[in-house]
């Protein structure tokens, strides 16, 4: 695959921004700075990543709990998110909905969401609306291998295959339901996308970990989807660097499992590793990177912090559409 | 007696039923936990630590740690039900009840009457649900209304750790499906608790304290905080009496008409939004039976007609306390 300087740069920076503001997330919310349940999605960077660089604004995702990779990926602005997640009245959505409702639908970012597995259906939905406008865009679902158990995944693929909808389920394996493991909850197969093909559509499997291989199958898969107007699934092989939720203690890990998955699986590493990358840059640019993306993510924190506190007065504003 | 808090008590009737009744099982998302890792089956005990210890003792015949599907937990719960079992279904928050929505009310709700009043369906659903941690409008509703409307189904709400045992037990000893309201911060609120098989009969109120000059209705956390407002009156000379019904289905009408002919003015206080919720009912139900012996309209003390929202200073405009309840006692005592 053919591959431009600065088309790698932006996958970089992406993937960098959504690691940095996990991390920072993690400090953050061990000051207490932070009200509510934080779902961290480091480790997943090349999955969101390998999959929205292939999107445009009009192109529609719709993520998870675990979503701020995916917002990041699909171009959410930063600052805004991260107001939102310190529940201040300037948030992407005015600190009503919190790190697990982030949305901006004017990016095609259709909304992360709190209820496991309730994604899948509205994915097929914005495919519809796609197919009714005939404008080419096809909507995207993320879940994880929790999701993937729930009767709303398994009635979207199958609606999904009936009605011909570009419909993408991009299932994110990183072996954890909450705290249950995947070879316990995902059935003997333990094979998700071998699930989207007994509803009767094409799907792919890809190192989750490997923006390469995440990106260039998500190329065949969406040269698929764009040609026929069918819907496909793809299962990604990932790793969550954190437990289900920021304090969970993790008791269900292995001892060590963390460090090695940030040694073997880390999906940054991997990208800089990579013979293409190396064909690109030299190490200095991505860093050079990473400083920029940490100045943003250290601007973004300190603008939280400041940024104007809901009045309670504000509580009942939204409810319904003012005409 | 031992003093222990609402998870512990949680915990122990649970051990204590499972090793009285065989028929006794628990299933729901992470209530063993670990399994499939490498920490194992007894990594977690339940995401609220209100399962701990289970699956050792009862092994995961008995302790069943799911996938996350709750329209399938609490439909496997109903079929076990049917087929002679006593199924303890959790869901971890309250809000799940979207996704399972047929299985509790089409389903389990109607199978007795339906079936011709032979069927038994003795499930109990615990639902974990409240305001209060920020949770945000998916993780934070208190749906007892929207359950006490169907008929067929109980809604037990402990807010005592005695009474957390003692309905708990009292759900696991009935033939009807319990649905049992855990509020998420309630669990660490300590009390006595009896030793032994107690049980609290439903519709059966729990007169928390008696005033004499205005009654207040209070469920779930709202009694707590209906107990700081009228500690509040109390030093002005103001006497309430604090009634928390414990069960919303069945209901303790009776204790609560007997007070208000008393006091002669009500305050109703509830978690959920207004429309169509427990403090429109019991106003409602007071308004018919007890319309002579009210001095003044019924208050309503509520959550707004809004989600729950994420930020803390929303959530605490969102969740109605101890200030309210007090200016909506001052408003029966200064009408008219």
């Amino acid at each position: 695959m053919q591959y431009s300087q600065d088309g790698l740069l932006r996958a970089y920076r992406r993937m960098a921004t959504i690691r940095q503001f996990e991390e920072r997330l993690h400090e953050e919310i061990a000051k207490g700075e932070i009200p509510g349940f934080t779902h961290l999605y480091a480790g997943q960077e090349a999955a969101a990543v390998g999959v929205c660089e292939h999107l445009d604004k009009d192109d529609m995702i719709v993520s998870t709990h675990r979503g701020h990779g995916h917002c990041i990926a699909k171009g959410c602005d930063v600052s805004g998110m991260m107001k939102e997640i310190y529940g201040s009245r300037e948030g992407l959505c005015k600190g009503r909905g919190g790190s697990m409702h982030i949305a901006d639908t004017s990016i095609g970012m259709l909304g992360a969401n709190g209820i496991v597995g309730a994604g899948a259906p509205q994915a097929v939905g914005a495919a519809i609306a796609a197919k009714a406008k005939g404008n080419g865009k096809v909507a995207i679902a993320f879940s994880g291998d929790g999701a993937c158990n729930q009767g709303t995944t398994f009635e979207a693929m199958n609606m999904a295959a009936v009605i011909k909808v570009p419909a993408i389920f991009v299932f994110e394996n990183n072996h954890y339901s909450e705290h249950t493991g995947d070879r316990y909850a995902v059935g003997t197969a333990l094979d998700i996308a071998s699930r989207a093909e007994a509803f009767g559509m094409k799907a792919w499997r890809a190192n989750g970990c490997d923006f390469y291989d995440t990106f260039e199958t998500m190329a065949a898969l969406l040269d698929h989807v764009r040609s026929t107007n069918l819907p496909a699934a793809i299962e990604l092989d990932t790793e969550r660097f954190y437990g289900h939720f920021e304090g969970d203690p993790q008791r269900y890990r292995a001892k060590g499992e963390v460090d090695r998955l940030r040694e073997e699986r880390d999906a940054l590493k991997i990208f800089r590793a990579s013979p293409v990358t190396q064909q690109h840059f030299g190490s200095a640019e991505l860093d050079a990177v990473d400083a920029e993306v940490a100045a943003q993510i250290d601007a973004a924190v300190d603008a939280a912090r400041k940024a104007e506190r809901p009045d309670p007065s504000h509580v009942t504003e939204d409810v319904y559409a003012e005409y | 007696m031992s003093v222990m808090n609402i998870r512990e008590a949680i915990n122990q009737t649970l051990h204590e039923a499972m090793e009285r009744d065989p028929s006794v099982i628990l299933l729901g998302e992470d209530v063993a936990g670990g399994a499939g890792t490498a920490g194992g089956q007894e990594a977690i005990g339940g995401i609220w630590g209100t399962s701990t210890g289970l699956i050792g003792k009862f092994g995961p015949d008995r302790v069943i740690d799911t996938p996350i599907s709750e329209s399938a937990i609490v439909g496997a719960a109903a079929g076990a039900a049917l087929a002679g079992m006593r199924p303890v279904a959790e869901l971890m928050f309250a809000d799940f009840i979207g996704v399972c929505g047929d299985q509790l009310i089409n389903q389990i709700a109607k199978f007795r009457y339906m079936f011709g009043g032979e069927a038994r369906c003795p499930v109990v659903v615990r639902l974990i649900y409240g305001a209060g941690m920020n949770a945000a409008a998916q993780h934070s509703q208190a749906f007892y209304n929207l359950l006490t409307a169907i008929p067929g189904l109980k809604v037990a709400m402990p807010t005592t750790p005695a009474d957390a045992k003692g309905l708990l037990n009292e759900a696991l000893h009935g033939d009807d499906p319990v649905m049992f309201f855990e509020h998420k911060a309630l669990y660490g609120k300590k009390g006595e608790v009896p030793d032994g098989v107690h049980r609290v009969p439903f519709g059966h109120a729990r007169m928390v304290r008696e005033g004499g000059d205005v009654t207040i209705v209070a469920f779930g956390r709202m009694v707590s905080f209906a107990e700081k407002a009228a500690d509040k009156l109390a030093e002005e000379g103001i006497g309430c009496d604090i009634i928390d019904p414990r069960t919303t289905s069945p209901l303790d009408e009776e204790a609560i008409l007997d007070s208000v002919e008393q006091t002669g003015r009500l305050v109703v206080v509830d978690e959920c939004p207004p429309r169509c919720g427990l403090a429109a009912d019991v106003t409602a139900m007071v308004a018919q039976k007890a319309f002579t012996s009210l001095d003044a309209p019924p208050e309503c003390v509520t959550a707004p007609h809004t989600p729950v929202p994420f930020s803390p200073e929303l959530e605490r405009a969102y969740v109605p306390g101890p200030p309210a309840i007090e200016a909506a006692v001052r408003r029966t005592l200064d009408w008219g």
